[in-house]
């Protein structure tokens, strides 16, 4: 699943090769994925969204500190590495917010004192980072086969000075925005499992957000499903 | 539902998928109804009165009523009553500690071999292979090994592994090997003569009569797992020309 860069024109929707439009309608940038590309972690993956990318690789369940383990759930460890140096305080928040959305859809109960370890290496950030993050993620953590109540995905919604609501932005576009939304969608319900904002909003555009995050969620859901289908015709 | 998800076998399905039960098809005035039991297996879950897909993978069927996800994986997690190979790391006592890939270690008790006695204890050292079943596995407790079954006998587990080489493959490639009437195993065996140890956790062990002889058998054995049946016969009928 190759991804090439879109330009700013505005281009006809087909596929998933979808342009960014400045409309409130859902339009995500072209995105594309590839599981198991690692040979050392237990599960792996890379999520490409327009120019962002990131890998995820996944170990576990496997052996635990003692002064970490908690005895009737698996300890998760979300480490971000950053392109460029050390991680800093930016990249902690990024991984609490990871690590919630993932303790909510992960069955933990099956595997006590034991330590799920998930490695976030940022390749190219271009604009809606974390939800890259958590689209990696959960491809990687259906890809180690841990198991899980339901999927998660992220999705980026940028409110600009006139208003509008721009879904997937460019790094570009962050900068322009007076707000900036990130919400990670469940599969079952369609349910927010985390959000992380910054900037003002009313709370009338705040259930716009949500609403338009939801819609584009589901063309998410069903690109996994498809990679997921593709991955098996080999075995079938 | 059990006609739903007999209607979805072979599908990939995704964790979050589930099947509930229709109460139209269960009611009938006219026929007699029979209680249907599901049995199902890794990657299904219940919950209340739904049946819900834990792990991304294919749903596969048997005679009569088992459903399972058949998915790939490479970290095992230990079931009871799976044989694996395991590697000795301490000996603390009257039990050995054995490292089986999991997320913890699990003991291997001395009188667990076939006519060991407490005047009588087998010959058993740090870093030695052990093909052992799991007689508890679950996940509260620590893991227990045995090297003889419930009568007493060994059956094929204890210590091996003089020469030969232990290398690790996915969970998938295993049970294919292990599954009665695999093909690969029938293409192995035309291959050259060599012992084979299957272990459950994804380890094999390899011996045939020249060290290159062992590791062309490891590296097809690695390779297989990614190949369909055509190319795979094709690459055996290779080196067995180039071998021989």
């Amino acid at each position: 699943m190759t991804s090439f860069t879109c330009d700013e024109s505005v281009s006809l929707c087909e596929g998933n090769m979808m342009e960014v439009c400045g409309s409130t309608d859902s339009c995500l940038r072209e995105f594309g994925c590839e599981q198991s590309l690692l040979s050392r972690p237990d599960g792996s993956a890379s999520f490409v969204q327009g120019d962002t990318s990131v890998l995820a690789g996944v170990y576990g369940p496997a052996e635990v500190k003692v002064s970490k383990e908690i005895y009737d759930r698996a300890t998760l460890e979300v480490l971000v590495q950053p392109k460029v140096g050390l991680p800093t305080v930016k990249e902690r928040s990024q991984e609490q917010c990871v690590r919630e959305t993932c303790e909510a859809s992960l069955l933990l109960t099956l595997h006590p004192r034991s330590s799920l370890t998930l490695v976030l290496q940022v390749l190219h950030d271009d604009g809606s980072l974390l939800s890259c993050s958590l689209n990696a993620a959960c491809m990687a953590l259906m890809d180690a086969g841990l198991p899980m109540s339901c999927l998660f995905c992220g999705v980026t919604c940028a409110i600009d000075a006139d208003g509008r609501i721009i879904t997937d932005p460019t790094a570009a576009q962050e900068k322009e925005s007076r707000a900036l939304l990130t919400f990670a969608v469940d599969s079952t319900e369609r349910k927010v499992l985390m959000s992380s904002t910054r900037g003002s909003f009313s709370v009338h555009e705040l259930q716009q957000c949500i609403a338009v995050s939801q819609k584009a969620s589901e063309k998410i859901f069903q690109f996994y499903r498809d990679s997921v289908r593709r991955r098996y015709s080999k075995t079938l | 539902m059990f006609s739903r998800l007999k209607n979805k076998v072979g599908e990939v399905l995704l964790p979050g998928d589930e099947f509930c039960f229709d109460t139209d098809d269960t009611i009938s005035l006219t026929e007699s109804v029979k209680a249907e039991k599901v049995v199902c297996g890794p990657g299904l879950r219940r919950s209340g009165d739904r049946l819900v897909v834990c792990k991304s993978g294919v749903l596969r069927h048997k005679q009569p009523n088992v459903f399972w996800m058949d998915a790939q994986q490479k970290r095992y997690v230990p079931a009871k009553g799976e044989t694996v190979i395991g590697i000795v790391t301490t000996k603390s006592g009257d039990v050995f500690k054995v490292d089986f890939g999991g997320s913890e270690q699990a003991s291997l008790s001395y009188l667990a071999f076939e006519g060991a006695t407490k005047r009588n204890r087998p010959n058993v050292q740090v870093g030695d292979l052990v093909f052992a079943q799991f007689l508890i596995a679950n996940k509260d407790m620590e893991p227990e090994l045995v090297c003889i079954d419930g009568s007493g006998r060994a059956n094929g587990m204890g210590v091996f592994g003089a020469g030969g080489l232990l290398f690790m493959v996915s969970l998938g490639l295993v049970r294919r090997l292990l599954a009665p009437g695999s093909e690969i195993m029938s293409d192995l065996s035309q291959l050259f003569p060599c012992e084979l140890v299957v272990g459950m956790n994804g380890r094999l062990w390899v011996k045939a009569s020249s060290i290159q002889r062992t590791l062309i058998v490891s590296n097809l054995l690695q390779s297989c797992e990614n190949m369909t049946a055509t190319q795979r016969r094709e690459l055996f009928k290779r080196v067995a020309q180039g071998a021989l």
